[in-house]
């Protein structure tokens, strides 16, 4: 199922059972599947219109109040448009808004470069108090939601809206928001990915595999604050590991593990993100390739780090 | 203590406060004392021994830069020891010189980036209007914060949403940092602006006065429907002859020991 209908579906049930959670976008109401959301609760339901900032700040209000506002629009607006409005209404007043930013970096796919967000992460994780949690399908959405509600502090989700990934077994899925998920174990080398990246990352597991590489493939869903226990205790074992993130090379996960490691473990890390470029127009399949945010790219660079 | 012996006070702890720690944000501080003092005094529920009480009247001071008189009034009217009045800006201190709520007692949000408390005052005042519990949430806003966009965008949403529990306050001191408002970037007519942003409108041609703020309102708790906008005249620096005199430079001015001394005997004169 697409990922906008799973948010959806469970934002439905925590909001019969949670009557402080309110639900605020700006004009994106029908994009981000919320349209029934918007008929059954229209109480707790608002439309600020295309007026970010003030929905950020409007939202630190009615935290303030004691109600739990989620707040939705595409990834550029929900951090590069309103960062100010983050930083100070909801971070420094310390309230607890749940931002979800749709359709990261390149699955803005034809909405282009005015919509794509490469950067979106590096501004989050820079101001202090913030979460910044991702997704890679729609088991793991599904099962973040109830601890994204009772995590009591800001957090920034980022969402492919019609992704229609499935990675883990609902039936076999331990989801803790704030571990990362080992998927493969591995001695050889660590890869760390997030995001769409997963797939890719699986399918370079299977490549490496035919080569006898034996690749640790672990899901960093939440990039801040990192699970740097798993993160070190792969590294510490590999020697060496690729960062694959759909985002800017600087300021988002490869940045983050390498900020870990430098500190702690220092190994050769090799990312697979945009090469600090815009985006632009174009099916997924297209820009993954322009971008290099491939499977190709992950065994590259994993190689030139294994030979 | 009567209203104007209050808002002497208040001048009198504002320019202690500014002038212990030797610089501050005067001007703006100065203009807003009898709105504050009218308020606190004469029409919000709150509890000084209880700061955070549920379903109290909320204060929302948008034009951040104005703690010092806040803090004044929060002091004397008990939420915390006078005494914390002389540590404002000092390293370490409850007082810091834009509002904070999470240092504060009495401060109901953290302001100071402008355009940003107001649509937080709008976002409780939904809430507010949520919980059902009657509570009114007043707000103040600058002339030169006016120029933010935020302002407009948060100004549209609460009329749309009718939040007439919402009660603001521009404080149309005419001047902001770098001079005139008129000269820098004109907000009039600012009036008709709010009337065309859908709100209602009280101008008040002496907003230094306690009983025309008064006398506004009073007329601004029958008002409903939609949110009200009470546009006050103000003067920056108003009270403290020197800081008055200084015009568009009391934004934020140095304050010497014999200035602070000086204002001081000059209130105290005032009083008796």
């Amino acid at each position: 199922m697409e990922m906008r209908k799973v948010l959806a579906a469970e934002l439905e049930k925590i909001m019969e059972e949670n009557e402080k959670v309110v639900i605020i976008n700006a004009d994106l109401a029908k994009a981000a599947a919320l349209s029934n959301l918007y008929q059954k609760f229209p109480k707790r339901c608002f439309n600020v219109g295309v007026a970010e900032q003030n929905m950020a700040s409007i939202a630190a209000g009615l935290s303030s109040y004691g109600f739990i506002p989620f707040i939705f629009t595409f990834t550029p607006f929900a951090t590069r448009r309103i960062c100010d409005q983050i930083a100070v209404s909801i971070c420094y007043s310390k309230q607890n808004v749940k931002i979800f930013g749709l359709d990261p970096g390149i699955t803005a796919t034809n909405n282009g470069g005015t919509h794509m967000s490469f950067e979106d992460v590096g501004i989050i994780r820079s101001m202090p108090q913030t979460t910044v949690f991702e997704p890679c399908d729609e088991i793991q959405l599904k099962k973040s939601l109830k601890q994204i509600l009772n995590y009591k502090s800001m957090i920034y989700v980022r969402i492919f809206r019609k992704g229609n990934i499935k990675i883990f077994d609902e039936n076999n899925c331990e989801f803790d928001l704030m571990k990362a998920s080992i998927i493969k174990n591995g001695s050889d080398i660590s890869i760390f990915c997030t995001g769409i990246m997963v797939e890719e990352a699986l399918k370079a597991y299977e490549v490496l595999k035919n080569k006898n590489i034996s690749a640790e493939i672990i899901d960093i869903h939440t990039i801040k604050p990192l699970d740097s226990k798993t993160i070190l205790s792969s590294i510490k074992k590999t020697k060496k590991a690729v960062v694959a993130e759909n985002h800017n090379k600087f300021g988002g996960l490869f940045s983050a593990i390498c900020e870990l490691a430098a500190e702690n473990f220092p190994v050769p890390i090799k990312y697979v993100a945009v090469e600090d470029e815009f985006g632009q127009v174009g099916n997924l399949e297209f820009l993954k390739k322009y971008y290099k945010l491939t499977c190709e790219s992950i065994v590259e660079k994993a190689l030139s780090l294994v030979e | 203590m009567n209203l104007k012996e209050f808002c002497l006070q208040i001048r009198k702890d504002i320019i202690q406060e500014i002038g212990t720690f030797g610089v501050g944000h005067i001007g703006g501080s100065l203009s807003i004392v009898e709105i504050l003092a009218v308020l606190y005094n004469n029409y919000m529920n709150f509890d000084p021994n209880d700061p955070k009480k549920e379903g109290r009247d909320r204060l929302i001071v948008s034009k951040g830069h104005a703690g010092p008189a806040v803090y004044a009034v929060l002091a004397n009217l008990g939420f915390f020891d006078k005494s914390w009045l002389l540590t404002l800006n000092k390293p370490g201190t409850n007082l810091p010189s834009h509002c904070d709520m999470n240092k504060t007692p009495g401060i109901d949000m953290t302001t100071g980036s402008l355009g940003q408390g107001f649509s937080c005052a709008v976002g409780i005042a939904l809430g507010s209007k949520l919980k059902h519990d009657n509570a009114k949430i007043y707000t103040i806003i600058g002339d030169g914060e006016s120029q933010e966009g935020q302002i407009w965008e948060a100004s549209m949403f609460a009329s749309h949403n009718r939040l007439d529990n919402l009660i603001a306050f521009l404080d149309y001191n005419g001047a902001q940092i770098d001079g005139e408002i008129i000269d820098v970037c004109s907000i009039l007519p600012a009036s008709d602006k709010w009337r065309t942003f859908g709100w209602h409108v009280i101008e008040v041609r002496n907003g230094n006065s306690c009983e025309e703020i008064d006398d506004a309102l009073r007329l601004a708790q029958i008002l409903e429907n939609k949110p009200c906008m009470i546009v006050a005249n103000t003067t920056k620096g108003f009270g403290i002859p020197f800081v008055e005199k200084a015009g568009v430079n009391n934004h934020s001015m140095n304050i010497s020991k014999e200035q602070l001394e000086m204002a001081l005997d000059e209130l105290n004169k005032q009083e008796r």
